[in-house]
């Protein structure tokens, strides 16, 4: 996994609470067998109704790499899919008061930081967005801090752990194979209860 | 030893390694694998030329993708085909036990694990399915995880995990007659919200629950996902030693009576304290229905599509403002009125045979609306072959419904079980999500026998009044 690198983006707003991972990425895409490409399926129904005024469809937020939504962003569906079509399509963080645990989970695995911000906060920023075109932020992960161009800025909570992957981009397997010998002595004391 | 929860019983047991700052690393006792969440995790082993660690904890099965209609003509869509293929050669490739089209043990994910013994109480269950929160109806710690955490499972037999909170649902008193294991979950969620249970284990306790039996726990597990929660938990008990006897990966005799003793262990202790604590009367829920696009957006049979003006918060009302315009629903509509298209009975919610025998026997002798296209897709082989031996499939076929081969089917239609666009259909799946079943498909979530009530009806029905005592 690749070390996530402080940035200044184009935030683009997604101003729905409990957004689904069906509609960040619908079922016809689960039968990729690969992660990448997956941008075409990103908010598919959303993105693609007759008179789309869908945020993602607009010119204006090609170029975003920050996604702020509202409240359980992700719920639904375990599918990592949802995090690969978002990456794929170049978002590299989501900022919202709250997110699903799976989703947080796969996103930690996929280089992509999940922010979450107080509720006035994230008003702040769709409240940024309406009155600014072009509207950024830089995201500092090594100081837990959100700011934009204006003087405004926030800070964020994250557990040292992810944050320490997220920095050093670590590989998940390659840390728990140095266990390897704690992981051997729970399977001797523990057999398989089946009848194989 | 101090008082414990179900969960911090299995929680301390699994734990290999642990820091202060960091996840614990979770030793995983069953991996349940299927042909969507998988393809990239085999292919990464590949690639760093890893072997799965332990083929003896590690099972497969074919469920999102298949047809339900006659499995010895070719797959049709030709990606569903290629996931197949994919799942078929990685299973082969790397030895994994795969209950594929034709196996008696196919079916679905959630219903196969319990149906063969290897959904244990006690063990650490996960599989890349967010409903595998289902086998916490045994006494299992089960979740759901991502396709990196299926290949760091397949590698490693291990999770990362950060303790999540403990949350108590107390459920005591008795369900109404007509009143089911779904409309109880239904209900929850809907009092709790779809975020309610987030970061949170669930575990289900009171009389209400104890008198559930073992399919109906799996039925209210199944949905603690959609309160936000991953894991519901249901603790293990004579109706689980019962049930898990002689199943196909369960030891027998000497083996077995070791092992029962051990299960019936896996219980919260008395005195033990839960991060969180909720009670409900059973006696409080009525047949549930769904109106809007998250199961949490929910009413009683006998109450009306509600109306957004009349919520406090603004992000709430026009969230569903939008969901009674994808479900072209108006406010203040009669839930019973609600006309349906299909009827879905099926689903690793409730696709078990005390499921699909409670529908038959509402329907039985009568007629499926003209108006209503229904189908009833058995959760695996082995429930479709235990009903056939009781003559459900003749009992729903002469009511008019279809009677289709083992998969998740319409629950997310990744087959060829799809709603039309504008299709209402009566669903006993557990997501309603916008274009979930098809896009533009308008999804009710419901009990098995609300849909069979719907289906003969041709719209929502208070089934309390049917249901023969």
């Amino acid at each position: 996994m690749e070390a996530f690198k402080n940035f200044t983006g184009l935030v683009a707003p997604l101003d729905r609470p409990n957004v689904d991972t069906d509609q960040i990425i619908p079922k016809q895409f689960l039968k990729s067998v690969v992660r990448s490409g997956l941008a075409k399926g990103l908010f598919f129904d959303w993105r693609n109704q007759p008179d789309s005024q869908f945020v993602l469809s607009q010119p204006r937020f090609e170029k975003a790499n920050i996604l702020v939504a509202r409240a359980n962003f992700g719920c639904g569906s375990s599918r990592e899919h949802a995090v690969w079509a978002l990456a794929d399509f170049g978002f590299k963080v989501v900022i919202a008061p709250s997110f699903a645990d799976i989703f947080k989970n796969n996103c930690l695995k996929n280089g992509i930081l999940t922010i979450v911000l107080k509720p006035e906060e994230v008003d702040a920023i769709f409240a940024a967005i309406k009155a600014h075109e072009g509207y950024r932020l830089t995201i500092d992960l090594a100081a837990q801090k959100v700011s934009d161009e204006l003087g405004w800025s926030a800070t964020f909570p994250i557990d040292p752990f992810p944050k320490r992957c997220l920095l050093e981009g670590l590989d998940d397997i390659a840390l728990t194979l140095i266990h390897e010998r704690l992981i051997q002595g729970h399977e001797a004391a523990h057999p398989v209860t089946y009848k194989l | 030893m101090a008082a414990q929860t179900l969960f911090e019983k299995i929680w301390n047991s699994h734990v290999v390694h642990e820091a202060p700052g960091e996840p614990a690393l979770l030793y995983v006792d069953l991996h349940l694998i299927h042909e969507v969440t998988s393809p990239q995790a085999f292919e990464a082993l590949a690639l760093a030329g890893r072997k799965v660690r332990r083929l003896d904890r590690t099972f497969a099965t074919l469920d999102h993708n298949v047809p339900t209609t006659d499995r010895s003509l070719p797959i049709t869509d030709p990606d569903s085909k290629a996931q197949i293929e994919m799942m078929r050669k990685n299973c082969r490739d790397f030895g994994v036990t795969l209950f594929d089209l034709g196996a008696i043990e196919q079916g679905i994910v959630h219903v196969i694990g319990p149906e063969l013994g290897l959904t244990q109480p006690g063990l650490v269950i996960v599989c890349g399915d967010s409903h595998t929160a289902t086998h916490g109806a045994l006494g299992a710690l089960a979740f759901g995880i991502g396709t990196s955490e299926v290949e760091h499972v397949l590698a490693t037999q291990c999770l990362w995990q950060a303790k999540p909170a403990s949350m108590e649902i107390r459920v005591d008193g008795k369900l109404s007659n007509g009143v089911t294991a779904k409309d109880l979950i239904l209900g929850i969620i809907g009092r709790i919200t779809t975020d309610g249970g987030t970061g949170y284990v669930i575990e289900y306790r009171g009389t209400a629950i104890e008198a559930l039996s073992m399919e109906e726990r799996m039925t209210v597990s199944n949905m603690t996902i959609e309160a936000g929660a991953r894991a519901g938990m249901i603790a293990a008990d004579h109706k689980t030693v019962d049930y898990l006897r002689g199943r196909r990966y369960v030891p027998a005799g000497a083996e077995f009576d070791r092992l029962a003793a051990r299960w019936l262990t896996f219980h919260t202790d008395d005195g033990a304290k839960f991060d969180r604590s909720l009670t409900f009367d059973a006696a409080s829920f009525a047949p549930q229905v769904t109106w809007g696009t998250n199961p949490g957006m929910v009413t009683e049979v006998t109450s009306k599509v509600p109306d957004p003006a009349g919520y406090a918060d603004a992000t709430s009302r026009r969230a569903a403002e939008l969901a009674l315009e994808y479900m072209k629903l108006a406010p203040g509509t009669p839930i019973a009125d609600i006309q349906i298209d299909r009827v879905f009975i099926g689903s690793c919610t409730n696709g078990r045979i005390s499921d699909l025998q409670a529908a038959a026997d509402l329907v039985k002798g009568r007629k499926v609306a003209p108006s209503v296209h229904a189908m009833v897709v058995p959760g695996s082989q082995l429930v479709k072959i235990e009903a056939e031996q009781r003559g459900l499939d003749r009992i729903f076929k002469e009511a008019g419904f279809e009677w289709r081969e083992a998969g998740c089917s319409m629950c997310l239609g990744m087959n060829p079980d799809i709603l039309k666009p504008g299709e209402r259909c009566a669903s006993t799946s557990n997501r309603n999500f916008e274009g979930r079943q098809g896009k533009g498909g308008l999804t009710h979530l419901v009990s098995p026998i609300m849909a069979a009530a719907a289906a003969l009806a041709g719209h929502f029905v208070d089934v309390r009044e049917w249901v023969r005592r």
